[in-house]
């Protein structure tokens, strides 16, 4: 009997992809081909390196992190078939392609000294003394090209080489510290790391302080928030809960500035 | 002091990978010595560049790399423009200096220079210095 | 007018007194000096290697920023930077091969195949302003004053990139001449400072910065002009140490070109931070009674 739309059973209006979640996948759900370490796995297409990589039956013990593109831990370098060109992104977040070949990069060995983030001195001169292979940077942009975050590796190494903290501690702001950069790096430079203290530098010493934060530390340490914080601690949960509905709150329309509370004895 | 010259103790494959790397055609050089003469670190150096050409023309390869005047040299270029016959030695002082560094030796260790130093020192003599030294 | 401005790595934290005093004398000239966006370490020297194309990519890349920004010129200070774009642009423009494959490899990039070009500080206040006009902006003529031009090894040398013929001295010394100083040859005028070897073989160069010095004085200089920050480090702040080891007997004071040139047009002597030379640099031009207060805050 001729199968209508009216007709159409259940399991005809599932979904004919595969979610991973499942070993033996729905019926007509489209697998792909993929290559890891050489040997080639059939895997649903719609998953991504990390989840496929699980799928053939790998399991994570190394290179698996946050599964959220953040922390770093699953860098990945891959080809495709038949093409030269390198490729490289974060396991948990690059969906598979038919034909890859892939490889993880759980730790690349990339040079760290150690320093003291108290005694240091905030310029640059102290990065390039720590860094020195810092000045064997060829300006080859193998870094930039690998960054799965979209870094400007080159421009803020070049910005450390000119002496230019606050440049470099803005540009590499996005880094995860996956470690691709460094592998690539034709100087072995540690690029990273490199900018991890640069931004530490930029941080403890350069960026310029929040003076109203300062000012209310001040207020709170002189004492003057004791006595109502004391009144709170002391009172009973009646009073509690009828102070807390009474209480006076800014109109979310305020304009900024304008509205003051009627009870200012504890501002 | 006397030396061996026979053809097995001529080098071919160093005079062509260094003619290769190089450019030029160290046979062109009738040893007038101009470049020694003009050269600002000669006194520095364990023999002239003239006596590196001549050894290189005879193809003696492990003397030359034994001696220190391709890493004293500090690619100025004043033998360069003085060269009668037109021989670029620069390139070939880099060329000896690559067969040696290219093997992953380096001349000078950045990781071992002074914090001072590194810290004084303008920014180009550090990338100068390990673009012609290190590997 | 404005113009592309390469500074180079060493500019922006050492030879801030040759840069800083360079801008504000082009601005004093009507020039405004644009620095480029996004610029890299141009690699100091160029890389002499016949296989070798990733060591000329750094400079490439620089000219392509040029390129960018739709100017066909690009003005540079310091020596050894003006030595490292103007060979790597000779190298694009010349070899075909070489220039497929860099550009092939820069594929981020746009294509360059030698369009802009590279030009010194004093070729450019030749050509586009001139000696004559020069002289008459001299508002503080440095009388008196009588300086040894020091080329060095990088702005001659090789003959296809040098900014005058090797051997001739005519740039700056009409440049000295137009401030009103006096130039004082003398023969180690582009003998080489020691370069890069003061970290590879520091004795050798000392004894060649020595040798300038020595003959500098010989030759009756109050002072040294120069155009790099690595030979005036070697000559400059080195000398102490050569005083010190009795390499030489006298020490000289050091100047760079755009440092004398901003005195002379009467500007505010911070934009020249003296703070980075010599207290002889100093000294020295107090010395001879010029009508500039030294003491002045920066307005």
């Amino acid at each position: 009997m001729p199968e209508t739309a009216a007709t159409e059973s259940a399991e005809q209006r599932a979904p004919k992809i595969a979610t991973g979640d499942r070993a033996i996948l729905p019926e007509g759900a489209r697998t792909i081909p993929i290559y890891v370490m050489g040997k080639k796995y059939d895997v649903p297409e719609t998953l991504t390196i990390m989840k496929a990589m699980e799928f053939a039956g790998f399991k994570f013990i190394r290179g698996a992190g946050c599964r959220g593109g953040i922390c770093g831990a699953c860098p990945t370098v891959y080809r495709k078939a038949g093409d030269y060109k390198l490729h490289f992104g974060l396991a948990c977040q690059t969906v598979v392609e038919p034909n890859m070949y892939l490889t993880q990069i759980p730790f690349y060995p990339a040079n760290r000294t150690s320093y003291d983030i108290e005694e240091i001195e905030p310029t640059a001169e102290s990065i390039h003394a720590l860094y020195p292979e810092l000045f064997r940077c060829v300006a080859c942009n193998n870094c930039t090209k690998a960054c799965p975050m979209d870094v400007e590796v080159l421009d803020y190494i070049s910005a450390l080489k000119q002496g230019d903290i606050e440049e470099a501690a803005r540009l590499s702001f996005d880094c995860i510290q996956c470690g691709l950069c460094a592998s690539r790096c034709m100087g072995e430079l540690p690029q990273y790391h490199i900018a991890q203290l640069a931004r530490r530098l930029y941080g403890k010493y350069v960026a310029p302080r929040a003076e109203h934060l300062r000012k209310r530390v001040e207020d709170i340490e002189s004492g003057k928030y004791d006595n109502i914080l004391k009144q709170l601690l002391e009172m009973d949960k009646a009073e509690l809960e009828r102070r807390y509905g009474e209480r006076e709150r800014e109109p979310d329309l305020a304009p900024p500035g304008e509205w003051k509370p009627k009870e200012i004895q504890y501002l | 002091m006397p030396i061996k010259i026979s053809p097995k103790t001529v080098d071919k494959k160093f005079l062509e990978k260094l003619e290769r790397l190089s450019g030029q055609k160290v046979h062109q050089c009738f040893q007038c010595g101009t470049c020694g003469g003009s050269c600002p670190m000669g006194e520095h150096m364990e023999a002239l560049p003239r006596k590196i050409i001549h050894m290189a023309q005879l193809g003696m390869a492990e003397e030359i790399e034994k001696l220190n005047t391709c890493w004293v040299c500090a690619a100025c270029h004043s033998c360069n423009v003085r060269c009668p016959r037109g021989v670029d030695l620069p390139r070939v002082m880099e060329a000896i200096r690559l067969m040696t560094l290219r093997k992953n030796n380096n001349y000078i260790e950045p990781s071992e220079l002074p914090a001072e130093t590194v810290k004084e020192c303008p920014q180009i003599a550090l990338v100068a210095s390990f673009r012609k030294l290190t590997s | 007018m404005k113009v592309s401005y390469y500074p180079g790595c060493t500019l922006k934290t050492k030879a801030k007194n040759l840069d800083d005093a360079a801008v504000a004398s082009m601005a004093a000239l009507g020039i405004e000096l644009e620095e480029l966006p996004r610029w890299n370490c141009c690699g100091a020297v160029h890389s002499l290697a016949d296989d070798d194309l990733i060591h000329q990519v750094a400079p490439v890349r620089d000219l392509i920023r040029v390129k960018e920004q739709g100017r066909d010129k690009v003005l540079t200070l310091c020596s050894m930077c003006y030595n490292s774009l103007a060979r790597a642009n000779l190298l694009m423009r010349d070899d075909e091969e070489k220039r497929e494959t860099i550009n092939l490899f820069m594929d981020e990039e746009m294509d360059y195949a030698g369009e802009v070009e590279v030009v010194h500080f004093l070729n450019f206040l030749k050509d586009e302003i001139g000696w004559d006009k020069l002289r008459d902006q001299v508002k503080v003529p440095l009388n008196g004053l009588k300086v040894a031009p020091y080329y060095g090894c990088t702005l001659q040398r090789p003959r296809d990139v040098a900014i005058e013929p090797p051997g001739r001295f005519e740039l700056m010394t009409q440049f000295l001449e137009a401030l009103g100083a006096t130039a004082v040859h003398f023969p180690a005028a582009d003998l080489c400072c020691g370069s890069y070897q003061i970290l590879g073989n520091p004795d050798a160069a000392k004894d060649a910065a020595a040798t300038i010095l020595e003959w500098a004085e010989k030759a009756g200089a109050e002072a040294l002009v120069l155009s790099c920050p690595l030979c005036e480090f070697n000559l400059g702040k080195k000398q102490g140490a050569l005083f010190e080891e009795e390499k030489i007997m006298k020490m000289i004071p050091t100047f760079y070109i755009t440092q004398l040139l901003a005195i002379a047009l009467g500007l505010n002597p911070q934009v020249c931070h003296f703070e980075l030379n010599d207290q002889a640099s100093v000294l020295l031009l107090k010395s001879k009674g010029y009508p500039i207060e030294f003491e002045r805050d920066a307005a």
